[in-house]
């Protein structure tokens, strides 16, 4: 701890973390500090201090129980040894068979934001129609609001779940899109030198 | 080699020969825009290896079809861009192409990565719920006065008024009991002055005496006569000789 004098003269954070691992048990989605705070009626830098000795008590190797940062909060999970054993009496139905055209139109509603069914489409190249309907329906995305011009297209974001199923702190753990992919010049390049190939 | 058409797919949308899927789509029973082009082109050109001799005739009208599929499926995708994107020049069309297949590549690399990320996380079991309840907003009342809650509370206290039921002990006399009186006082008399007669009356008697006085004359027993509104009524027996005088005029 950086400040223990000061904490262990005030009250001391042990009861805190307690508490804090009390109200993560019976959260069923993770819990931003902020919630935590509010919950307990504490401060955030308590709180933080709170989660850094339930994530050291809560880990990998030491507990069948893990605390993780994802989704924006902290959530319980089942450690990594126990997956086989979990796998025998749980199912995984939010991830179980996402087709490519789930993923695409998944990473087109976390990479731009909200976006409708013609811009989804408008990209891939084909009707988003019922990939949208099976994302809404796992719960990976949600309607947020619809375009801006009268009687525009509903559009849709992804869910805290969707960063949950993937393990992801935030939107903002997604690798950056330009790591991905050929720029626009170098398929531009390629489409030429496939034309001038034919022509030849 | 065989035609084009019995080229065999096997398409997310679609599953079968070439030209089962052209007449789906002709019959507008299979959406343009639910087909994926690419995979057919795909089917075709390794058919096309696999024969290892090049069919012209074959390749021409493969050509002609899927363009009329791809433009089909363009107009239902986008159907109000046609306009703009006609005005491209080449060059310009061929640059929105690059933007947009960089764009769609993109998206594509982005989708395998979260594809991997599943798996990596497969051994990552937690529980799902539903939503946790939202917490209750706080309510932001203005600085309230005791005192004024007290007299609120004094006034809802009190005992309402007691509301006058008066009206339904109201008591109708029989009409016939007027017909009888007017008959009686006719017999002694041609006419007499309704307002005269019922006076003495309270206001129901008076209104039943009224429906009284519009029988008899609906029965052609009286005649009615008013000078102006609101003047008093005259009454007066109508004879039996002018009575079927009356009745044989209008018969």
């Amino acid at each position: 701890m950086d400040r223990p004098l000061r904490l262990i003269t005030a009250n001391p954070v042990d009861q805190l973390a307690r508490t804090v691992e009390a109200l993560l048990v019976v959260a069923s989605a993770p819990l931003s500090v902020d919630e935590l705070a509010q919950a307990a009626d504490d401060g955030s830098e308590r709180i933080e201090t709170a989660l850094g000795l339930l994530s050291d008590r809560y880990r990998e190797g030491r507990s069948g129980i893990v605390l993780e940062r994802v989704a924006g909060g902290y959530a319980f999970r089942a450690a990594r040894e126990a997956a086989e054993a979990c796998s025998r009496l749980f199912e995984r139905p939010v991830e179980r068979g996402l087709s490519a055209a789930a993923l695409e139109t998944l990473s087109i509603v976390a990479y731009l934001g909200p976006s409708s069914r013609p811009e989804i489409a408008r990209i891939r190249g084909v009707a988003a129609d019922s990939a949208v309907a099976g994302l809404l329906e796992r719960g990976l995305i949600a309607e947020a609001g619809r375009e801006d011009a009268p009687g525009g297209a509903v559009r849709y974001r992804t869910t805290p779940l969707f960063e949950r199923v993937f393990g992801l702190e935030s939107l903002a753990a997604l690798p950056r899109l330009d790591d991905l992919g050929e720029s626009a010049a170098e398929i531009r390049e390629r489409l030429h030198s496939v034309a001038v190939g034919k022509t030849a | 080699m065989t035609t084009v058409y019995d080229l065999p797919l096997d398409l997310d949308a679609f599953e079968g020969p070439f030209d089962l899927l052209l007449t789906l789509v002709l019959k507008e029973e299979l959406e343009p825009a639910e087909v994926d082009v690419a995979a057919i082109v795909i089917a075709f050109v390794e058919r096309l290896a696999e024969r290892d001799q090049l069919d012209l005739e074959a390749c021409g009208e493969f050509l002609v079809l899927i363009a009329s599929l791809l433009e089909l499926k363009a107009r239902a995708l986008f159907p109000d861009e046609e306009a703009e994107l006609g005005e491209l020049e080449p060059e310009e069309a061929a640059e929105e192409l690059a933007r947009r297949l960089a764009e769609y590549r993109r998206m594509k690399e982005a989708a395998a990565w979260l594809s991997e990320r599943l798996v990596a996380e497969r051994e990552r079991y937690f529980r799902v719920g539903p939503a946790p309840l939202a917490p209750r907003p706080e309510r932001k009342l203005a600085p309230q006065d005791p005192h004024q809650l007290a007299a609120v509370l004094r006034a809802l206290a009190e005992p309402p008024p007691q509301v006058s039921l008066a009206h339904m002990a109201l008591r109708f006399p029989p009409v016939s009991q007027f017909l009888e009186r007017f008959r009686a006082l006719l017999s002694r008399r041609r006419r007499f002055d309704f307002d005269t007669e019922v006076s003495e009356l309270d206001r129901i008697e008076q209104a039943v005496a009224f429906l009284a006085l519009l029988d008899l004359h609906k029965a052609g027993e009286i005649s009615l006569e008013q000078a102006a509104s609101f003047a008093p009524i005259r009454v007066s027996r109508v004879d039996e000789e002018r009575k079927s005088e009356w009745t044989a005029r209008f018969a």
